[in-house]
């Protein structure tokens, strides 16, 4: 398993936002979490990058327990992620956003960018290098010096989800990455989704609310409602199981088989 | 490239007016608030790369340029050459920093600048209260001028002419403007940029936010002391009031219209508002009135000060040239019979 959340939870005061979730995700599986709003999905993806500090549980990933470690330290052992309200650095170029997602990787400290040593070039040339490479992936190449704040919709996510994968994840974290985009848009991401999974092997954990995309692009779904897990499995299992048509999928569902 | 040689003339034609400068103005007056702004050029350029870069208010800027001050005072008074004193006294500034930081930089938002706000009332009571140190409210008066530097076998560089002092002032802003400029253009500076501009993703993209804003509050410190040090040995004698909030405040006021987050803007702002409050003397204590709307509006339409619109302005012309330049065949061509 690369990631194994167990007994996981987190209480707002009273208010019980993820409840004793257990979750496996196997390497190289593209893996979907679904459920109606406010079921937990994002505190739960919270918990896991440690943006937020659970209150129950713990979290392995490859094997090492990564429970209550700093954000950036779990970003470091491989975990990128993306935020439900896209999050750039808007002040500056796409370059420059992406570059950021790297320094991770670089360790060139103060002493040898104020004399610019070699060790610093190299780390300066393997960031562009990386930049390059990624500008390519999610086919920004030709916004590469526009400012983020110019981008449209759809070119945002996908700069977020560069910024994530600047750093070389094992695992994604994408939190509604098609959110409020166009029909056409949510193709393009999914396309992208899909390349990122199959090429460049990415284990993926995706929170999405369109369900045609879910089930064209996830291999494995969970259905989190009101903080736990109600039902996982195949597409197939999960759009014909009466107890998540109940919950959630309800209406939404008929409405976009029709 | 060509943007960046550009860049390189500018840089070059503003040094040669600066080396050039004390021979055309001989006035012993105005060569004493030139080298003034060149210090004020310092410290605001270092409370910059927090503020501006790291965004992070620090409001204990003058309290580390006390410091600097009263550590060059008081050893160069007991005998400590200046070139000692002077990085000693920097250093101390930055550790005292690094202290500081520890604690308060671990918060996010606004408790950074209440702590340090409070940091920079305790320093100037200190000076004031400690009096064995730091001679009270007094001060320390008579500390010498910076040690002449000897050149084997060649001449002694003496200190003690206001054109000596002119140059020396002025090789310490290039030095750290060089130093600035090549923190900000670097991984390290874009590390400062990314937490001022959102801290969370920045986290989340694996930077080590905490580090990152303890390395600029250092640095910048760092260079407050120094812009300190340089003062106490200039003026001859320092107070309190040299750490006082008031010049913080000031400093702050030269960023934010200077441009904040630009290399240019301290410095522009050090000169300019300086220039601005002198000659407006004849309206006493309601220019302040006239300065609170001027900040007021430029940072609701100005947010890079007036630095950053020049580079606006200069952005916009540089379009309309290569528009016309582009047009022009084509409207002469349109014109023909």
């Amino acid at each position: 398993m690369l990631l194994q959340a167990r007994g996981l939870s987190k209480n707002f005061s009273g208010l019980v936002a993820v409840n004793s979730v257990d979750l496996d995700v196997a390497e190289g599986e593209l893996l979907a979490i679904v459920g109606p709003n406010g079921a937990g999905k994002s505190v739960l993806f919270a918990l896991i990058s440690g943006i937020m500090k659970a209150t129950g549980g713990s979290v392995y990933f490859r094997g090492e327990e990564i429970t209550g470690l700093k954000p950036h330290l779990i970003a470091r052992k491989g975990i990128g992620r993306t935020f439900q309200t896209t999050a750039l650095f808007n002040q500056l170029r796409v370059v420059d956003n992406l570059a950021i997602g790297y320094r991770m990787r670089t360790s060139s400290g103060l002493f040898s960018t104020l004399l610019r040593t070699g060790k610093w070039r190299e780390d300066t040339r393997r960031t562009m290098t990386r930049v390059a490479e990624v500008l390519e992936i999610i086919g920004l190449k030709e916004k590469a010096f526009h400012f983020a704040s110019t981008l449209t919709q759809a070119e945002q996510r996908k700069l977020a989800i560069g910024i994530a994968l600047m750093g070389y994840p094992k695992l994604l974290l994408l939190d509604e990455p098609t959110g409020g985009l166009t029909e056409e848009d949510t193709r393009e991401i999914s396309r992208l989704i899909a390349r990122l999974h199959k090429d460049l092997k990415i284990t993926i954990c995706l929170i999405e609310h369109k369900m045609r995309m879910v089930m064209e692009l996830a291999q494995r779904i969970v259905v989190l409602n009101f903080g736990s897990i109600i039902a996982e499995g195949a597409p197939e299992k999960i759009a014909r199981d009466p107890k998540v048509i109940e919950a959630y999928l309800g209406v939404e569902h008929i409405a976009d088989s029709q | 490239m060509n943007i960046r040689l550009k860049g390189r003339w500018w840089y070059l034609a503003i040094f040669l007016v600066a080396i050039a400068l004390p021979h055309i103005v001989t006035s012993r007056y105005v060569g004493q608030i030139i080298i003034m702004g060149y210090l004020f050029s310092i410290a605001t350029l270092s409370l910059n790369l927090i503020l501006g870069y790291a965004g992070q208010a620090s409001l204990a800027h003058a309290g580390f340029f006390g410091i600097g001050a009263y550590g060059v005072g008081l050893l160069t008074k007991g005998g400590v050459s200046f070139w000692i004193a002077l990085p000693l006294s920097a250093s101390l500034a930055a550790a005292i920093g690094f202290l500081v930081g520890l604690p308060t930089l671990r918060t996010r938002g606004s408790y950074f600048a209440i702590s340090t706000l409070c940091l920079g009332v305790i320093i100037s009571i200190v000076a004031g209260n400690w009096v064995q140190l730091t001679g009270g409210y007094t001060g320390v008066v008579g500390i010498p001028t910076p040690t002449p530097i000897r050149v084997p076998w060649t001449v002694e560089i003496r200190f003690d002419s206001l054109l000596a002092q002119y140059y020396l002032v002025l090789a310490f802003l290039i030095l750290t403007m060089f130093a600035m400029h090549r923190i900000v253009h670097s991984l390290t500076g874009l590390s400062f940029m990314a937490v001022r501009n959102n801290e969370m993703l920045a986290e989340a993209a694996g930077i080590d936010t905490f580090r990152v804003k303890l390395t600029a509050f250092v640095i910048a410190d760092f260079f407050a002391g120094l812009a300190g040090g340089l003062y106490a040995s200039i003026m001859g004698s320092i107070s309190p009031s040299t750490a006082s909030m008031e010049l913080t405040f000031n400093w702050l006021v030269y960023l934010l219209i200077g441009g904040a987050a630009t290399l240019g803007g301290p410095i522009i702002g050090a000169f300019v508002i300086p220039i601005i409050m002198e000659s407006l003397q004849f309206l006493a204590q309601y220019r302040m009135l006239i300065f609170g709307v001027l900040l007021i509006v430029v940072i609701i339409y100005f947010p890079r000060g007036a630095m950053g619109a020049i580079l606006q302005l200069g952005e916009k012309w540089r379009r309309e040239w290569r528009k016309r330049q582009e047009e022009g065949p084509r409207v002469a061509a349109s014109q023909r019979p």
